[in-house]
């Protein structure tokens, strides 16, 4: 009987020292990344070709959604703020949760979901086979080839993505507040203009920004640490996704508390 | 060129080496071979510095490999050339930007002259139209060509071979080998190859080297080696259908 909590307090103790380990590993993947970023040879090559496909590529699932996401909060901000006889309101309301919230995680999110696990599956595969091993014998650091352009990318691409999500959902707000529910066009901008400060808007960049980095970060590890098999590859993935969707929603509460 | 001295490797709490002593003869083709399993592949990867040993010495040329900076084993990886065993060819590039990848990563030739002799490297391993395909249109021994071609492009004065006919039917195994060979005679680099392929491989390496259980068991030039009288050796390489080759075997 003695033995059983024994055996529970091991076997914390165990996973809690896995998860210090891989934290560790983590961090000093992501350190080793960062001093690989400011030796030559840079190639710009490769950065244009990943912000091609961490930007670029994401703006058709991005304008999706924050068409959708600007329709419901125009939708439902109409409905609170009529309540209060505030209509006249709904342009801030959007675009302040917009701004402030909305762009940055679910923009983010989006791209995890799209280009995250894209990065994680091709870092991995190479991995699997080999392509990263023969990289190194060439004396080329793989580190300064596959996860630097992918993480500049990821920097720059996503706060442009996180921009054209805040914009692309403010027009969509308007679309159902000023157009289906009758709020007067002018009103709806007017409140936006008076109530939209530079530190919203600074601090959704400097959110998207921060999300950038974690999700190149967590899902280029994820591919670089895959065990070698089909199924420690869709393993890697998932948790790629899901670490860095976590990730993003923890550190956005963090930065919030900060900027407010 | 190459000593492994007391090399000691343990992989996933496994044992795999355990106390690898192996001198590679410069300018020559040696073969390593053992049952599967016993770490042929994790030694060559120590060769080259994709593993360092938990304990023991890599040295090449007098250097210890295992012992220096990453900016150092760069240095020396430049003299190496390595093909894998699943050709490890960059499956987002054609086969031409495979083999003009590390000449134009490392700077070794103008775009003109990069042209020139990625084709002339293709022509001479077979794939002289092939250059446009990528990875996943060409066959297993396509592959394997390309992957020689990259290989040697670069005119290292060390390949190291992995398992290179791993997979192939016996005639695309035979022309390997026989590219191998050719490519050896032409520009005399040091190579060695991982193989199962016995006894074919003793008619087209100098040298061979047998791992069993984590140690060189035995090392003989080829034609010696068959001859090794060792219970082990005899068991492994006598096979029942190879009878010219191994007739030796029978001796025993």
């Amino acid at each position: 009987m003695a033995r059983i909590p024994v055996l529970a307090v091991r076997k914390i103790g165990a996973g809690t020292l896995l998860l210090i380990e891989e934290m560790g590993r983590m961090f000093l993947f992501l350190l080793r990344t960062l001093s690989w970023l400011c030796r030559p040879p840079f190639r710009f090559s490769l950065i244009v070709k990943q912000l091609h496909f961490v930007g670029f590529k994401s703006t058709f699932v991005v304008v999706l959604t924050s068409t959708f996401t600007g329709m419901v909060l125009g939708l439902q901000g109409y409905y609170s703020l009529r309540k209060f006889g505030s209509e006249a309101l709904l342009g801030s309301a959007v675009a302040l949760s917009m701004i402030r919230e909305l762009g940055p995680v679910l923009a983010s999110l989006m791209v995890t979901a799209r280009a995250g696990s894209a990065m994680t599956a091709e870092i991995g595969i190479m991995r699997i086979t080999e392509q990263i091993d023969a990289l190194e014998t060439m004396a080329i650091n793989p580190l300064q080839y596959l996860i630097t352009p992918k993480l500049v990318a990821s920097v720059v691409g996503v706060p442009l993505l996180v921009a054209m999500f805040d914009i692309v959902g403010i027009w969509g707000g308007h679309l159902v507040g000023v157009n289906l529910l009758g709020v007067s066009s002018g009103s709806y901008w007017s409140s936006i203009e008076s109530a939209v400060e530079w530190r919203d808007v600074y601090g959704g960049i400097l959110k998207s920004i921060s999300f950038g980095l974690i999700i190149s970060w967590v899902c280029c590890y994820k591919g670089f640490y895959t065990t070698l098999s089909a199924e420690g590859l869709g393993k890697a993935t998932t948790e790629a996704v899901v670490l860095t969707s976590v990730l993003i929603l923890v550190w956005d509460y963090f930065l919030t508390s900060v900027l407010l | 060129m190459i000593t492994l001295t007391g090399i000691h490797k343990t992989l996933g709490g496994q044992p795999v080496l355990r106390g690898v002593d192996l001198e590679i003869p410069a300018g020559r083709l040696t073969a390593i071979i053992g049952p599967s399993g016993e770490g042929k592949s994790v030694l060559l990867k120590h060769m080259i510095g994709l593993l360092r040993p938990d304990r023991g010495h890599v040295f090449v040329d007098g250097v210890d490999i295992a012992r220096i900076s990453d900016k150092e084993l760069n240095a020396i990886r430049k003299r190496f050339a390595m093909l894998f065993q699943s050709a490890a060819l960059f499956d987002s590039m054609t086969v031409f930007e495979n083999v003009a990848f590390p000449l134009r990563e490392k700077q070794l030739a103008s775009e003109p002259e990069l042209s020139t002799m990625v084709q002339g490297m293709l022509d001479r391993v077979g794939l002289g139209n092939m250059g446009h395909k990528y990875p996943a249109e060409l066959s297993g021994g396509m592959k394997k060509r390309a992957g020689l071609a990259r290989a040697l492009v670069t005119g290292p004065e060390i390949i190291l071979f992995d398992e290179p006919t791993t997979g192939l039917d016996p005639l695309m195994t035979k022309s390997i080998h026989d590219l191998i060979v050719a490519m050896h005679r032409v520009f005399g680099f040091t190579g060695v190859i991982v193989s199962h392929e016995i006894p074919k491989i003793f008619s087209i390496v100098d040298w061979v080297a047998m791992l069993r259980d984590g140690k060189i068991l035995a090392m003989a030039p080829s034609q010696e080696f068959q001859r090794i009288p060792d219970p082990r050796v005899q068991e492994f390489i006598c096979i029942d259908d190879a009878p010219a080759a191994v007739a030796p075997c029978r001796e025993h």
